[in-house]
């Protein structure tokens, strides 16, 4: 008969073996078996059943009493393709198995019992509920598992056909092995809403049969009968996931593409309409790509005949949203074949084809191949593929059109290939810029969205941050600005707004728009995402007099030290330096003093990454330097001091720079660079003598002429082998690093010692070239070395004859 | 033969191109040569006034490559204009205008005519099932042979009889086709294969490759190379 799905043999606890049918509309008692005819005899001779769960119920108290108060599982759906009698001894064994744990529930309320006894059977909803609440009460009980066996009827299709109806009846308890890996979403909203099963128990399976009779169509028929039927699939809501993987599930995708590989035009039109639908789902995604649908898809691309271009392109657009997908696309040559789609909307915009309707159709053809080009470019090295195959010329190009629905994935693309230096280049090379910067004041906010994230990309370079501005970009990034409700732009335009920022005279146009003030208003309430774009962007502007008065007036600088405590790091490496930028004027200092903004820059130099231990050690820099009482301020923080000199331990140069820079402002104050000095500042800091970086250097050396302020440090370093290093320090191309070690080895040649090491390694003649810089510091500094070695070796002399 | 029909080549171009919207002068000229041809081909009777059921059927499926009889027949019918058995010249030109190049509504009236077997105005169910009934490839496992088919049949009337009385009227077929244009031929191919539209439509001289290919269309491409040369001094064709 059909729709039957299989016959079961059932032995409740408490009554006779029930010889039972399963079929899509439901269970019923049949005939029993004949045991001679080994047949079963298949008319209906009970009603029918909603399920198996529902026909136990009625039929056995004892199950539906157990049913009522356990969380049950059924570990069924196994297949036996066995005959009858050994399925029943099976059954029966299962059942002495599972009487144990029914023997254990049989106290508890027979009142209940009673009460489900009178239930109308059909009304299956409450059950549903009374079980999910007791379920949940009673979840930590022992799970009886009643199994079942069955026996599917030869001609009835396999697995994949029970699937659905024992989905359909997934209660919320229910698990059947297979399907909740898959359609956990599905049982999930059934268990939601009862009430919608009700249709979901007709619906479901009868989708089912229907998608997989027109596969089978599709399979058997010829191209008029194919097409047909995909139009028919077409009429299923393919947005369902039911639906999607039921295509799946009845073997369609692989029918899909294999019409893809045939010669006929319509066949391959209607697959890839579907594909394209379906491939919204994960699943289907990989499905394909494991199938080898790309690179037949990436062949049809070459078809002359648009259309096919056009959802070829689109369906790979979705198909290559995994890492695995995109390399098959390239592999097989896709991207070179997207990129000749860019070049459809102009070569054939020629005056001699001056239709409409062709236009129109090579600008769609255009559309989907920067669509796909979108999706495969979030690859690294789809990103240099596509630009080998020379599609940043025709994106440049494209992005000069009007059509907007094409403007967005061009855009897309080239935001996501800017994270590539080489493209940034070429970008800069084929003016988008000015494009880009065009349509930020375009009416879509999605294209907005991209244009300003690849301003954001691209902005790295300095002189892409000048382009920006000479095409007038600044004014309306800054009026985006105030349009806060749809965060993703936001974030992307803040973003772009922090890296033009990093350009003084850019810093100068936000001022006059009054994005400062408007970028201060953003730091409360919004994304991290935005935030760190935000705090970026005035940490920047932080780096100018005028902008750090700006924002104490506005009140900025409360909720920048509030987000010291914050956990991101981007936002906390961004945060500090805004922090230590605003910390440079004396007065924005009292405000971060008083709400504790110094303690809370110091316990981030504990926090485990080492771009925010460097940031906050910075940050510190000037906040020593402009605290009132910075010393007493300094000692109040418990540990503090050991803490910073224990971080000269650090591998990180960045964190070692801007540790010694710290430790340079700490040793201003007396009594802590004794402190210091007891915490083993000297011998620290004289191991991280032998670099060759020039930023360490340049610290360090001030480090270490700051502390040869106390006690006999001068010899300490002398001691720990400093000094020879630090004359090295002077055959660095670095001023700054002159200027600091010039100053150091000054400091040093107090020693009589240290001056004899620098003699011996050649200092004289170094610190001589140094007294004819224009830098007055750095002259007076060698000058001054210089003449204390001479002074000793003067009175040595002088000792030797006198 | 041209030279001596020269007068009424031209007379027969001259009436037909103000007719035919689709075509150009020159490309009238050739599809009445290719009539001629056609007719001197396979005429017996040297009087016949155009190309008869056979003869038609023939140019189709080496042309076009349609294998269709039934088909085949009704492409013939609703080119036979007056119902005389015989194509004449304007019912030839006038037929390959919708059939080359026609619009998506003038292919879909012409579609709905081949496909409408007894000229009622509507499709029926055993309009369907006639066409359809070699659609599907015979599982030798079912019972029903025809159930598939009748099924399929059943699946056409859910997806394009839209006012739900058992039958496609030609407001049915053209909504269908409107929402769904791969339903332009839901019942059997009767317009020529995309490819060949394609390269025919395309009016290009860079296609030569592609025109090697088709063997089957030689004859037609042919005439067709022919009619570019004289185009050649046409302001709309590509240099």
């Amino acid at each position: 008969m059909h729709g039957e799905i299989c016959y079961l043999i059932v032995k409740p606890h408490d009554c006779d073996s029930i010889c039972l049918t399963c079929s899509t509309a439901g269970i019923f008692v049949n005939g029993g078996i004949d045991n001679e005819a080994e047949e079963i005899d298949y008319e209906r001779h009970s009603e029918i059943y909603k399920d198996l769960v529902t026909f136990l119920r009625e039929k056995s108290a004892k199950f539906s009493e157990n049913m009522s108060k356990q969380q049950h599982s059924f570990f069924g759906d196994k297949k036996k393709g066995k005959k009858k009698s050994t399925s029943v001894t099976e059954k029966e064994e299962v059942c002495t198995l599972s009487k144990p744990s029914l023997a254990l529930e049989k106290s508890p309320s027979e009142k209940r019992r009673t009460l489900k006894k009178l239930e109308p059977v059909l009304k299956w909803t409450c059950p549903v509920t009374q079980e999910k609440k007791n379920s949940a009460k009673e979840s930590q009980d022992e799970k009886s598992t009643p199994s079942i066996t069955e026996k599917p009827k030869s001609t009835s299709p396999p697995t994949l056909a029970g699937k659905p109806q024992s989905l359909s009846r997934c209660k919320s308890s229910v698990k059947i092995e297979d399907l909740v890996s898959e359609s956990s979403s599905e049982s999930e909203e059934d268990e939601e809403q009862p009430d919608h099963r009700q249709e979901g128990q007709t619906d479901l399976p009868s989708e089912y049969w229907q998608i997989q009779k027109l596969v089978k169509y599709l399979k058997g028929g010829n191209q008029t009968a194919t097409v047909i039927a995909l139009c028919s699939m077409r009429d299923f809501n393919l947005t369902l996931e039911t639906c999607q993987l039921a295509i799946r599930d009845v073997g369609g995708l692989e029918v899909l593409i294999n019409l893809l590989d045939t010669d006929e035009v319509k066949c391959k039109i209607g697959s890839l309409k579907i594909l394209k639908e379906i491939s919204h789902n994960s699943q289907i995604r990989r499905a394909i790509v494991d199938l080898g649908g790309l690179p037949i898809m990436v062949k049809i691309l070459d078809s002359p005949d648009k259309n096919l271009k056009c959802l070829a392109a689109e369906t790979i657009a979705n198909v290559a949203n995994f890492r695995r997908a995109r390399r098959t696309v390239r592999q097989h040559g896709g991207i070179k074949k997207l990129v000749e789609l860019l070049d459809y909307a102009q070569s054939k915009t020629d005056p001699m084809h001056h239709h409409c309707l062709y236009e129109t159709k090579d600008v769609e053809v255009a559309r989907c191949g920067a669509l796909a080009l979108w999706s495969c470019s979030k690859s690294h090295i789809n990103k240099e593929a596509i630009r080998k195959a020379g599609g940043i010329p025709l994106l440049a190009r494209l992005l000069k059109s009007s059509h907007q629905n094409m403007l967005i994935p061009v855009v897309g693309t080239l935001q996501e290939c800017a994270s590539e230096e080489r493209y940034r280049a070429a970008i800069k090379a084929e003016r988008i810029i000015e494009n880009l910067v065009k349509n930020l004041s375009s009416e879509n906010e999605v294209l907005q969205e991209h244009c300003a994230m690849a301003i954001y990309q691209c902005a790295e370079d300095k002189e892409t941050r000048d382009l920006v501005r000479q095409h007038g970009g600044l004014k309306p990034l800054a009026t985006l600005l105030n349009n806060t409700d749809n965060k993703e732009r936001l974030a992307a335009v803040t973003g772009a707004i922090w890296k033009c920022a990093i350009c003084k005279e850019n810093v100068t146009k936000f001022r006059e728009y009054k994005a400062i003030e408007t970028l201060v208003g953003l730091l409360t309430d919004q994304p991290e995402e935005v935030l760190v774009n935000v705090v970026g962007a005035l940490g920047e502007c932080c780096q100018e007099h005028e902008n750090r008065v700006i924002i104490r007036k506005c009140g900025g600088i409360q909720p920048l030290v509030n987000l010291l405590v914050g956990t991101n790091q981007a936002l906390l490496v961004n945060v500090t330096k805004a922090v230590g930028a605003c910390a440079a004027e004396p007065e924005n200092m009292m405000i971060i003093d008083r709400l504790d903004g110094v303690r809370l820059l110091w316990s981030l130099l504990k926090n485990p990454h080492p771009d925010v231990k460097a940031s906050a050690a910075w940050a510190l820099c000037p906040c020593i330097e402009n605290a009132k009482d910075a010393g007493e301020m300094v000692r109040s923080f418990v540990g503090g001091l050991e803490l910073v000199v224990n971080l000269l331990k650090s591998e990180n140069k960045e964190v070692l720079a801007s540790v010694c820079a710290a430790i340079t402002n700490i040793a201003k104050d007396q009594e802590n660079l004794a402190v210091i000095t007891d915490h083993g500042v000297v011998p620290l800091l004289s191991k991280l003598a032998n670099t060759n970086n020039d930023k360490l250097r340049w610290h360090l050396a001030e480090a270490i002429s700051r502390c040869c302020m106390w006690g006999r440090n001068r010899i300490a370093f002398g001691e720990h082998k400093a000094v020879a290093p630090l004359v090295r320090y002077l055959k660095s191309k670095d001023t700054n690093v002159h200027r600091a070690t010039a100053q150091a080895l000054y400091q040093l040649s107090e020693d009589a010692n240290n001056c004899i090491t620098m003699h011996e390694n050649g200092a004289v003649r170094l610190l001589l070239d140094m007294v004819g810089s224009p830098d007055e510091v750095l002259q007076e500094a060698a000058a001054g070395c210089i003449s204390n070695i001479r002074r000793l070796a003067l009175a040595t002399e002088k000792a030797k004859y006198s | 033969m041209y030279t001596a029909n020269r007068k009424r080549l031209q007379k027969l171009t001259d009436c037909t191109s103000k007719a035919s919207k689709h075509f150009n002068r020159y490309e009238i000229e050739c599809l009445i040569k290719l009539f001629y041809t056609l007719l001197e081909e396979t005429a017996e009777k040297q009087s016949s006034i155009g190309i008869d059921r056979n003869a038609f059927r023939n140019f189709l499926h080496t042309t076009f490559g349609m294998t269709d009889d039934m088909i085949m027949d009704r492409v013939f019918r609703a080119f036979d204009k007056d119902n005389d058995g015989f194509v004449n010249v304007t019912e030839w030109i006038s037929g390959l205008c919708i059939f080359l190049r026609g619009n998506l509504e003038e292919r879909t009236k012409y579609c709905f005519e081949v496909y409408d077997l007894n000229g009622d105005g509507f499709i029926s169910r055993e309009e369907m099932f006639h066409m359809l009934k070699n659609s599907l490839l015979k599982q030798p496992s079912e019972e029903d042979p025809d159930e598939g088919i009748k099924d399929l049949v059943d699946i056409t009337l859910k997806k394009m009889d839209h006012d739900h009385d058992g039958k496609l009227s030609f407001a049915d077929y053209e909504t269908s086709v409107k929402e769904e244009a791969l339903l332009l031929e839901a019942f059997g191919p009767c317009l020529p294969d995309t490819k060949c539209t394609y390269i025919i439509s395309s009016r290009r001289k860079d296609n030569a490759n592609s025109f090697a290919q088709m063997q089957i269309l030689s004859r037609w491409i042919e005439c067709w190379t022919w009619s570019k040369e004289d185009l050649c001094s046409n302001p709309d064709s590509p240099t």
